[in-house]
């Protein structure tokens, strides 16, 4: 099932397609000649390596003399933002990382959790933004490769990937390329590896127009005992290097995605790499047999900043150093230059360290994928990274303080003036819709709420045998072989609200993935994120920044989620405009038994439907403004961490104690998206009947007692639309009510009899106030969302 | 007797083929490298799985077909052996020769991942000997566009040699109800003689309860009946 790109074709128009920085000669002592002719430390050349003049009086302090030109690439890379964490640091190590599950927190390629059962999972969320937005498909399909390289770098086999996606509005034909691009992109490169991915988010706002947020998430299971770092460990221990050549794609990768997106950066098209998905693979089954067979003793994959980031962090723990020679490098253009080939992002390329006398069986294992391992060094003993190239030695750099004296900010910040001029919803001045069944069609239809099948059914969801929930339920479930566990995933955020109250919004996004698992079935683990943001330098993009960190930081103490790792991309902007801001969240949970996993459709004629937890708030933030009126309308919601703890773990208790049927989440779309997809996702396509004004009571047996007027009822736009967090819809048999009432009772969550759902005979869903609209117009509105 | 699974570098679907044989089906299986020039004397039953086959560059299945297992396949075939190609393994059949027909690009262009009705055209051994008119089984595919010219057609019908169409969940068998653009909505054919079977369908993904749904395994345990 080709895809119409050939390997071949990649490695011979590489060096056409990106421009060589360097003099066109064949001759190799012409090369070395070349060497003397490297450009001298200016102030610009520093510049345009996005050093700083602070920075690189650091740089001379570290070496104690001038850098080589090689070197100064090594140090650009290292102290990127994406590399050094140089501008967030100081925030991120706020973040709550401890807890009795971690077994591997931030810092390696992955973190890690214990499952039970002598067996863990690693997970890791990445972005690929400004490659996806440069060149679509191949920015998307690399995305992909480098974030299973992340988890099978650590010994973990890839069991699914998850795709957080923002585009900008569907309606213009740049978006519309991006979109399609980076759909075909990660599915062309998840499924020839055979790693399905199992969900997702895709949200289309104008506010991502020209950057759009290319999230890849990969989730790995492994055995405790096939956990694999990345550091080197012994002086004479070799250094060797398998998978795809150097070439020049990808040089200056990690310094790209550290800047604006501009026209000049357009231009820059040499940093997008390009995907060789069967390299992809095979390396996969490699890594796992040498980690299995315990050939190795650290593995790198040669992601962002290539054979630079590598060997810096391999080498650069205690006094450990490395020496390696390029010319053992497997190369596939000519004449590259030490400074190309430390940086290049070619993909598909490992590097890793093993005892002399393992060599031959690293060999003999690479050679069953038909791989060869070219040994490119080894490890020292004095601290020092060195790299030779035609018998001179190019860089020395003392390994460890590469890291250790890496730049560390504390960006200014500033509240964000735009805060103050949001308009905030107000029952006067905004009366609620006159036709509330048009208004539920009319936001199913859009592609924001539509249905996203026609993306998930591009990817191969299901390889691997193990995808218990597919795409389009709470959270993704995969179950474990051989055992009774199963794995859940969930992705959320919210970038309207995080733009309208970004410590709230990151607060909501960790709360609503949460909450997810929860209605899956599933208790919360850890998170991973992907902290998407403007340009650092801008003290109010900074703002935004600090209050998703703190806030996200408050919502994983309280809800028991430490954070294992993620990425942060900075300017995400184009033209100077911000997206919103976008911390994105991956979680983990576990499913402890199989009858334990609950599903969002309806189920039996006759089962009752409860409302279950905070009250609707208001309008702000909510999808009925800003799809319908394009109006990015205030305030967010507020969420009460304490009480959003407490009801996922009443949902949890519910759902193990057999008495759930159906579970689903309100977010986007308020409850009235939310009980449509509970009639969608019905096996049989069951409706139901609401009443949101009158208080049912419910008697002994079960059946529906007295009915009163609801005397604090909301508005019901307010009831059907608002986007409030701590909500969900849970549906059960009638004679189990009076025991979910005790469990709420005990717990002190509120909630309420909403309604029933209707027989086969009778598939609609009916809102009393509001109109009756049959399951197949709420299906056709769904499916009209396709943009 | 054993089952054996085709392992190509790039094969996707073989560690999910090994499974259900093995521990579903409950049949002795190992796996066969690419680089096997022979199919060991106590197999009985060889799948080759879905996947990307050195990364199906080429056209599809082009480079497997020329890997020693293949010839190996083919003559284990021409002995009678029972041959199972799912996806992947359906175009490396029609590459070389073992099927008639080709699998082209999807007529709407994209891969194709989605549980799709069955219709079993035929109830006989070795492949469909059980009840049951309507399977539902997933497809994965971008590449399962089955072609074959008006003659061939005619032969595959008059020979019984189609066992499986794209249909609706009653077994209706129309052009709303074809996925891909398959000529007469054809998922599966089988050689003349009869044991060997190509589908796009994959009947490891529905074998197991714990997946929702079992109706792929009626196709292995009718197979692994007739081995036995």
């Amino acid at each position: 099932m080709g895809r119409g790109v050939f390997p071949e074709d990649l490695c011979v128009f590489a060096p056409l397609r990106f421009k060589p920085l360097f003099l066109k000669t064949t001759e190799r002592t012409a090369m070395v000649e070349a060497l003397k002719n490297d450009p001298a430390m200016t102030p610009e050349l520093i510049a345009e390596h996005g050093i700083t003049p602070a920075e690189y009086d650091k740089i001379l302090q570290i070496l104690g003399r001038e850098p080589t030109f090689t070197e100064l690439g090594i140090f650009s890379v290292m102290w990127s933002e994406h590399c050094s964490y140089k501008n967030s640091k100081k925030y991120l190590k706020k973040l709550p990382t401890r807890g009795p599950r971690v077994l591997q927190g931030p810092g390696e390629n992955a973190g890690i959790v214990d499952i039970g059962e002598g067996l863990a999972v690693a997970f890791k969320i990445e972005s690929h933004n400004h490659p996806s937005y440069v060149e679509p498909y191949q920015g998307a399909a690399t995305g992909i490769g480098g974030i299973l390289r992340d988890i099978f770098t650590m010994g973990a086999r890839p069991i699914a990937l998850v795709d957080p996606l923002r585009f900008g509005d569907p309606r213009s034909p740049k978006n519309r390329h991006i979109i399609g691009g980076v759909v075909k992109g990660i599915a062309d490169y998840g499924n020839c590896v055979g790693v399905p991915t199992v969900g997702g988010e895709t949200h289309f706002s104008r506010a991502y127009n020209g950057n759009p947020l290319i999230n890849v998430m990969c989730i790995g299971l492994m055995k405790h005992s096939e956990i694999t770092r990345a550091c080197a460990s012994r002086t004479g221990d070799l250094v060797f290097y398998f998978g795809n050549s150097t070439g020049r794609d990808g040089v200056h990768g990690a310094t790209f995605a550290s800047q604006e997106m501009s026209e000049q950066t357009q231009a820059k098209r040499s940093a997008v790499q390009v995907g060789d998905p069967f390299m992809g693979k095979k390396i996969l089954e490699a890594t796992l047999d040498l980690i299995q067979a315990g050939a190795v003793e650290g593995m790198q994959d040669m992601g962002a900043a290539g054979l630079t980031c590598c060997s810096c962090e391999m080498a650069g723990k205690g006094d450990a150093g490395v020496v390696i020679d390029l010319d053992k490098v497997p190369q596939r253009a000519a004449d590259l230059h030490p400074y190309e080939m430390m940086l290049s992002e070619s993909q598909e390329r490992m590097l890793a360290v093993c005892r002399p006398e393992k060599l031959d069986e690293v060999k003999r294992l690479l050679a069953h994928w038909d791989l060869e391992a070219h040994v490119l060094g080894q490890v020292t003993d004095d601290g020092m990274m060195r790299v030779r190239f035609a018998g001179k030695e190019v860089a020395a750099i003392p390994a460890e303080l590469i890291s250790t004296e890496s730049p560390e900010y504390d960006r200014e910040y500033v509240r964000s003036s735009y805060l103050d001029s949001i308009e905030m919803f107000d029952e006067e001045t905004h009366p609620a819709p006159k036709d509330l069944k048009k208004t539920l069609l009319d936001l199913l239809a859009t592609p924001e709420l539509g249905d996203k099948r026609w993306i998930y059914e591009q990817y191969d969801h299901m390889v691997q045998l193990n995808t218990v929930l597919i795409p389009g339920e709470s959270s993704g479930v995969l179950r474990i072989k051989d055992t009774d566990l199963h794995i859940a995933i969930a992705s959320d955020c919210n970038g309207l609200m995080c733009w309208l109250d970004p410590r709230m919004g990151a607060r909501m996004a960790v709360a609503e993935s949460a909450r997810n698992l929860a209605c899956s079935g599933a208790r919360p683990l850890a998170i991973t994120n992907c902290l998407n943001f403007g340009n650092p330098m801008k003290p109010e993009i900074f703002y935004q920044f600090k209050e998703a960190v703190e806030g996200m930081g408050e919502a994983c103490a309280a809800l028991d989620t430490p954070v294992t790792g993620g990425n942060v991309s900075f300017y995400n902007e184009n033209q100077g405009e911000a997206v919103w801001p976008t911390p994105v969240i991956g979680m983990i949970g576990l499913v402890e038994r199989p009858e334990h996993i609950a599903t969002v459709g309806f189920k039996d004629e006759g089962d009752v439907v409860l409302l279950v937890g905070g009250p609707a708030q208001h309008l702000g933030g909510s999808q009925l403004y800003a799809l319908l009126q394009d109006k990015w309308l205030g305030p967010c919601p507020t969420l009460d961490l304490e009480f959003e703890k407490r009801l996922i773990e009443f949902v949890l208790d519910a759902i193990r104690a057999g008495l759930v049927k159906s579970a689903q989440d309100i977010s986007e779309g308020g409850l009235a998206v939310a009980l449509a997809e509970c009639c969608l996702k019905s096996p049989n396509g069951l409706g139901a009947e609401i009443d949101l004004a009158m208080e049912m009571k419910t008697d002994a047996a079960g059946t529906e007692g007295s009915r009163k007027r609801r005397e604090s009822a909301a508005r019901l736009d307010i009831e059907l639309f608002s986007e409030a967090p701590s909500r969900v819809v849970l549906t059960l048999a009638p004679d189990r009510v009076s025991e979910l009432e005790a469990l709420a009772a005990k717990a002190g969550i509120p909630i309420r009899r909403i309604g029933r759902i209707r027989p086969v005979s009778k598939r609609a869903l009916s809102i009393a106030s509001v109109g009756e609209i049959e399951v197949s117009d709420l299906r056709r509105a769904f499916q009209s969302g396709r943009p | 007797m054993k089952a054996g699974v085709v392992v190509f570098p790039g094969s996707n679907c073989d560690q999910d083929c090994f499974h259900v044989l093995r521990n579903v089906a409950k049949v002795e299986t190992e796996y066969l490298w690419h680089r096997d020039a022979t199919i060991p004397s106590d197999v009985g039953l060889v799948c080759l799985p879905g996947g990307f086959t050195y990364g199906d560059y080429l056209r599809v299945g082009a480079m497997a077909h020329v890997s020693p297992i293949v010839r190996a396949v083919k003559e284990f075939a021409a002995r009678g052996g029972f041959v199972i190609g799912v996806c992947n393994g359906f175009q490396i059949l029609t590459e070389s020769g073992l099927l008639p027909g080709a699998l082209m690009h999807n007529d709407c262009l994209k891969f194709l991942c989605k549980t799709v009705p069955l219709k079993v055209e035929r109830h006989a051994a070795p492949w469909t000997d059980f009840e049951g008119e309507v399977l539902r089984v997933p497809i994965a595919h971008g590449q399962g566009n089955y072609y074959i010219d008006p003659d061939g057609l005619e032969r595959l019908q008059d020979n019984g040699q189609i066992l499986f169409r794209y249909s609706d969940p009653d077994g209706d068998v129309s052009k709303e109800t074809n996925p891909n653009g398959s000529v007469d909505n054809i998922a599966g054919i089988t050689n003349e003689k009869g044991n060997v079977l190509g589908m796009m369908p994959h009947p490891e993904r529905c074998s197991e309860s714990e997946l929702g749904n079992t109706d792929g395994l009626r196709i292995w345990e009718s197979v692994l009946g007739h081995c036995r």
